[in-house]
This record gives structure tokens, C-alpha cells and sequence, in this order.
């Protein structure tokens, strides 16, 4: 009898012992003479439990979490005979609570098989939206996108079919689709699941794209932090080619799109949009003002769709199953499902899809638990390293872009990082201003220098020197630097600045004066 | 070196935007950009040297002078500094007895900070190569840097 177990191959997976796992089991199985297929499927994002290996039982998925390379012997043993007594045994994965109580659209086939299989992702309904697509005008894939109320998931909550509808309208002899997979913010991993764990659908969201904007061209722009979604990306594309859902002839449709994934060299700025398609173009990563608007001159100067990896995929399930389907998840003018990620100091780290409404709250108490540390919670910083630090008055807020917007705080690409009482938010806050100075692309004063200065009062405030009139300084350099920057970095440090200094004022203290 | 410089140039001249894929390939060849590549690549791909100078400069990942036979980058982003990674990045120098940016006399690890790998949800988060690890304490490091990296008098 073959047994057939399933180990993801995902980044976080093999950071906790993956690989090596899927070694020892094959050499063991070897020596026994075992008939053993290891499926390399991708994370289903509980990354808590990785390695989570995973057996094909009665019509069900058994799962074993946290297994290690030294359990492989006890393992292969409890599999061929009495799998549920093993003790690293979690039950049923379609029964775990972390799992069981999420909104899974875009992360619903992560984890069921070989991400690089395109017959799997075809039986779980891939490549549906596509197909879909193909018999719709350019006009009438656009509407449908609009009437999903989708928002763009990179940060900034564009409506997608608004900017799609403005690069239809242009005139261009060429036009280009680039996704956003730069995920530079800290405490967030969605993206990269997404290409690890089910690439076929950002390939088969930016195919739609193109289809329906008109453009013949896509890039997808990576971060270099990330080599396994490199290396899956190019493997699926190359699958996807020799299949015809890319080349110059989609699916006998005569339409052309081909598509290349360029990476980025290390630049938190290249994430911003426009500063991202000057490091496309080959130059430094210098954000361009706006206008013109990338979707009129982006890319080369051509009519250009740039969206993040979550926008893209999503597309496909409004494709596949319905604008209808897709915005009767979710709240007021924050439609579908977020994929929030919880990481940071947390007992159950890792991705949680979610209609949008839900508090914060409830996200990080029923999804997350507690501290991994033990100890209380003291701050959860929500939306990356640009988001504010909110301490636990703030954490009924719902989890809504316009309920976010309000106390000060942004979803952005839903990053949730939990922090416990031994953080020193002045560090945080030094932090903030330093990780600006750093990644400034140096195109405007207030950002420039502006964060220079930030870590230079904080230290003073920190110190004892003049601390009030410090602190005045600190909040005046905030403003200017909200109000005069070119972009969302200078424009939005002052977030996480102000919130610690605002929420946490005794931790801004000096030594001498506590 | 031009004789291996002039095919890796040939394989990128007529893409668009072509300078940081190709040099993301000079890297990859000889492990930093060569000094002596920058007029070829200049050449070739209609810039100025200034303007290949001036992109190498920009991105981070790009070196100008040979680099360690590993690269260890050790998070330094807000999730992991939740986990404690403010205390690994200090015992890595120290350990190491090099700054960040810096390479250890033996040639054999040179020591970055990074900003996320993508490992938030299991940090603090190293990575050694093309290699991430989740988790690390200082144990952990040593015991890593030891069998990936070989560093010696560890
Ligand atoms: C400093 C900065 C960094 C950004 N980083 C990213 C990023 O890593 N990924 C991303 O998708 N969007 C990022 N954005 C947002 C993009 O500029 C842009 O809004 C997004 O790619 C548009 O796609 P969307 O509408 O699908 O979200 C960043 C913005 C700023 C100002
Ligand atoms: S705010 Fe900072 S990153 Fe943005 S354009 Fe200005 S200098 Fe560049
Ligand atoms: S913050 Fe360290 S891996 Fe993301």
C-alpha cells in the first residue's frame, strides 16, 4: 500500500525544519522498504503547527504539527499502523479551529496539493475565472471587478475596477500589467504564501487583468528577500506557457500575454508604485510624482496597471463565482475577505482570512491566543511599519479600512504584529524614524532629513535633555513631515511615532527621571 | 573577466530594463559588481557610467568589493524585534567580531541586517544564503554558523 503524505514546501515551513524533515522520512521509508509518496504541498498558512505533515485517511486530511526530523522514525511508524495515537497528532485539518473558523476565498486551495500541479489547481477551480473572462468584453470584466467593491490590498485601499476602467480608457500601443510583490512591510507574509502556496492564481489574476485592460505585457516585481517564491514563480510560469494559459495565443483565444517575474535589490521604497516602475525601468528607485498616474504613464511610459499579488488573486474568485459573491463578505465600503497575518509575539502565528467587520480583538484573541512569551499583550502594531501602535483601548476598533482610518490607525496590507509588555515603545518609536532615514528614497527634505532628526530627538527626549521641549520638537517634526512629504514613507512614519508617544508616554521617560 | 562579462550582457541588452536583472547576473558570477564591468555594461546598454553607478549605489543588495563566502542577514523588523531579535543582532556581532556591513577576516561570513523575510508569524529570523531559519536564539546562531557557514573558532 503507498502511503501518501503531504509537507509543505513554503518558506516558514522550511525555516522550522521542512526540508529536512521530508529527507529523513524518504531515507527512512527507503530503509524499510516502505511504498512512501512525500507531496510537497504548499503552507495552508497555520504556521504554528509547520512542519505540519498531513495523510490521506478515510476521505480526510489527518495532520501532525510540529513534527521534527527527530519524530520522523516514530511518525513513519504511527502512519503505517495506528496514525491518530501519534502524539504530534492535531486531528483532522479541516477540523482545526484556526482553520475551520476562517473566510478562505483566495487561501482556499493552499495547502491541498503541489502548488506547481495545474491539473490540481484546475480540480479546485482554478483557471474558472479565466475561462469566464474569455468570453466577456474588455468593458464587461472591468464592471464586474467594480461591482465587487474590491480595494486594492497593497495599502493604500484603491478601488481596483476605477483604476483597471482608467487603463482601459488609455490610448497605448502597449499597455502592462505589474503586481506588487515587493511585501516590504514587516509582519506580513500573504503574498509570499500566496506565490508559494498557489501560484497558478496570481498567474491566472493578471492574465485576467490583462484581458481586461488590453496590455500584452507582465511583470511581477519581487522582492529578493524571497528566493522559494522565485523559484516557484518561474516554474509555474514555464508550466503555465507550455499549457496556453500564457504565451501568445491564451487558450486558442488569440490574445497574447507573457509574463517575467523581475526582483527587486533590497529597497523597502521600491514597494511604493511609482518608484517600483523606475527600478522596473532600470533606474533608481525614486518615487515620481503623481500626476501623471501610473494607470495614464507607468511603465515606460505605457498605460500600466500596478496592483499587489492579493488584488490580483482575488480577481479570480470574482471571475469565478460573481461580483455578488464576492462583496456580500465584509462591511460598509470594505468588501470580500482580508488576509490578516499574525505575527510578532503570539502563541498561533500565521495567516487568517477574514470577512472584513471583525474586531481586533477577536482576531488576535480567537485566531492568535496569547503572547508566545506568556506574558500580557501590551501593543499590536496593524498595517506594517508605517501602521500606528495600538495599545488595548483601541483593540474593539473593527477591522474595517474606514473604522481603521478613524482612530488614527490603517489596515494597509493587514499585518498584525502583537507585541508583550517587555517592549520599550520608544525603542519602537526610535525605531520608526531610523527604518525611514534608511529606506528614504531621498527625493524630498522632510523625509530625508526629517527622519535623521526623528532619531536624534527621540534620543534627547530619552536622555532627559529638555525633554519637554523635545517632545514639542518631535510632534512639530511629525506634522511637517505628514504634511510636506512626497509619499506615504515620510508621510505616514510619523504614524507609529506619534502613537507611541501618544499611547506610551512612560516609556519615553529617562532613566533618571523614573 | 570581459570575456565572461560580454555573454551574461549579451542575454540582457535587448530586454526592457535590462540593468538590474543584469546585474543581479554580474553578482550572482562573481559574487559583487566589478569595478571593471560598469563601462561594458554602460556601453552596451546606452548609459552613462554615472548612471550604473548611481543605480548600484541605490539598492542595497548591489556591492561593490568582494563579499564573504556566505551572507548571514539577521532580521531586524518589527515582528522579529516582538520575538527579541534586538538581542540576536547584538550577540551576532559580538560573536562574529565584525560590524553589520562588514565581512570576518577569514573571508568567510559577511554580517547584513534585513527587513523582513517573510518569516514573521516564527521569528526571530535569520537568513544564511538562501536559507531561512525561524526561531533563532543565540544558541541556535552559533549552531547554524557552525554547520552552514563553517566559521572557524566558533
Ligand atoms: C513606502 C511604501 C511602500 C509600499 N510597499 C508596498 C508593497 O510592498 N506591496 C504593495 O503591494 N504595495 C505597496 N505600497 C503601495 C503601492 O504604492 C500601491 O498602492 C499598490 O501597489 C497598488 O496596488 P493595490 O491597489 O492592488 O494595492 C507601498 C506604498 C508605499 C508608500
Ligand atoms: S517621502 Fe521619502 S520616500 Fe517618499 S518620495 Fe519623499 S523622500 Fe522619497
Ligand atoms: S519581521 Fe522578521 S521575518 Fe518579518
Amino acid at each position: 500500500m503507498t502511503l501518501r503524505i503531504y509537507l509543505p514546501r513554503d518558506t516558514t515551513a522550511n525555516a522550522l525544519g521542512a526540508d529536512r524533515l521530508a529527507h529523513s522520512l524518504e531515507a527512512l521509508a527507503g530503509q524499510k522498504g516502505m511504498d512512501l509518496t512525500v507531496i510537497r504541498n504548499g503552507s495552508r498558512g497555520a504556521f504554528w503547527l509547520e512542519p505540519l505533515v498531513e495523510m490521506d485517511h478515510k476521505g480526510q486530511r489527518l495532520g501532525f504539527g510540529n513534527v521534527t526530523a527527530a519524530d520522523a522514525e516514530t511518525l513513519l511508524a504511527a502512519l503505517a499502523d495506528n496514525p491518530t495515537a501519534h502524539p504530534s497528532y492535531v486531528g483532522p485539518v479541516s477540523e482545526i479551529p484556526f482553520l475551520k473558523n476562517q473566510q478562505r476565498l483566495t487561501f482556499e486551495r493552499a495547502g491541498e496539493g503541489d502548488p506547481l500541479c495545474i491539473e490540481t489547481y484546475q480540480q479546485l477551480g482554478g483557471f474558472v475565472g479565466l475561462r469566464n473572462a474569455l468570453a466577456m468584453t474588455a468593458q464587461q470584466i472591468v464592471d464586474e471587478v467594480k461591482e465587487s467593491g474590491l480595494r486594492g490590498r497593497g495599502g493604500a485601499a484603491f478601488p481596483a475596477g476605477i483604476k483597471w476602467q482608467t487603463v482601459l480608457d488609455a490610448v497605448g500601443n502597449r499597455k502592462y500589467i505589474v503586481c506588487n510583490a515587493d511585501e516590504g512591510d514587516s509582519g506580513t507574509f500573504a503574498d509570499r504564501l500566496l506565490m508559494e502556496a498557489d501560484p497558478f492564481q496570481l498567474i491566472e489574476g493578471m492574465t485576467i487583468a490583462a484581458l481586461a485592460v488590453g496590455a500584452t505585457q507582465g511583470y511581477i516585481y519581487l522582492r529578493s528577500e524571497y528566493p522559494l517564491a522565485h523559484q516557484i514563480l518561474n516554474e509555474a510560469i514555464e508550466r503555465a506557457e507550455q499549457a496556453g494559459y500564457l504565451g501568445d495565443d491564451l487558450l486558442g483565444s488569440g490574445q497574447a500575454f507573457h509574463l517575467e517575474v523581475r526582483l527587486g535589490a533590497g529597497a523597502y521604497i521600491c514597494g511604493e508604485e511609482t518608484s517600483l516602475l523606475n527600478s522596473l525601468e532600470g533606474k533608481r528607485g525614486i518615487v515620481r510624482a503623481k500626476p501623471p498616474l501610473p494607470a495614464i504613464e507607468g511603465l515606460f511610459g505605457k498605460p500600466t496597471v500596478v496592483n499587489n499579488v492579493l488584488t490580483l488573486a482575488a480577481v479570480t474568485t470574482v471571475l469565478a463565482k460573481g461580483s455578488d459573491f464576492y462583496q456580500d463578505f465584509g462591511v460598509g465600503r470594505s468588501r470580500g475577505t482580508l488576509a490578516f497575518q499574525l505575527a510578532g509575539n503570539i502563541e498561533r502565528g500565521g495567516l487568517v482570512e477574514l470577512a472584513f467587520g471583525t474586531t481586533l480583538r477577536d482576531l488576535v484573541s480567537e485566531f492568535g491566543g496569547d503572547s508566545a512569551s506568556g506574558r500580557p499583550l501590551r501593543a499590536i502594531q496593524v498595517g506594517g511599519p508605517l501602521g500606528a501602535y495600538l495599545p488595548e483601548s483601541s483593540w474593539d476598533t473593527p477591522l474595517d479600512y474606514e473604522a481603521f482610518a478613524e482612530i488614527g490607525g490603517m489596515i494597509g496590507h493587514g499585518g498584525v504584529v502583537v507585541f508583550d509588555e517587555s517592549i520599550n515603545m520608544s525603542d519602537q518609536a526610535r525605531f520608526a524614524m531610523d527604518f525611514c532615514a534608511e529606506e528614504s528614497c531621498g527625493k524630498c527634505t522632510p523625509c530625508r532629513v526629517g527622519a535623521v532628526r526623528g532619531v536624534e530627538v527621540i534620543d534627547r527626549i530619552r536622555e532627559g535633555n529638555e525633554p519637554e521641549k523635545n517632545r514639542e520638537l518631535l510632534l512639530d517634526l511629525c506634522d511637517t513631515m505628514e504634511s510636506a512629504s512626497l509619499c506615504a514613507m515620510g508621510g505616514m512614519t510619523p504614524f507609529p511615532v506619534r502613537s507611541a508617544l501618544h499611547y506610551f508616554p512612560e516609556d519615553f521617560q529617562s532613566e533618571g527621571s523614573q | 573577466m570581459q570575456s565572461a562579462l560580454a555573454p551574461i550582457i549579451d542575454q540582457y541588452r535587448d530586454c526592457e530594463g535590462a540593468l538590474l536583472p543584469l546585474l543581479h547576473a554580474v553578482q550572482a558570477q562573481w559574487g559583487h559588481i566589478p569595478d571593471a564591468a560598469i563601462d561594458p555594461i554602460a556601453r552596451e546598454l546606452n548609459l552613462s557610467a554615472a548612471e550604473v553607478h548611481g543605480v548600484i549605489s541605490f539598492y542595497h543588495d548591489f556591492k561593490t568589493s568582494p563579499q564573504g563566502e556566505h551572507l548571514v542577514q539577521v532580521c531586524c523588523a518589527e515582528a522579529c524585534q516582538a520575538r527579541g531579535s534586538r538581542s540576536l543582532e547584538s550577540y551576532a556581532t559580538q560573536r562574529l567580531g565584525i560590524d553589520y556591513g562588514e565581512t570576518t577576516v577569514s573571508g568567510r561570513v559577511t554580517l547584513e541586517r534585513v527587513y523582513c523575510l517573510g518569516n514573521c508569524a516564527c521569528g526571530p529570523s535569520l537568513r544564511i544564503d538562501d536559507d531561512v531559519y525561524a526561531r533563532v536564539d543565540n544558541p541556535t546562531f552559533d549552531a547554524l554558523l557552525a554547520e552552514k557557514a563553517e566559521e572557524p573558532g566558533l
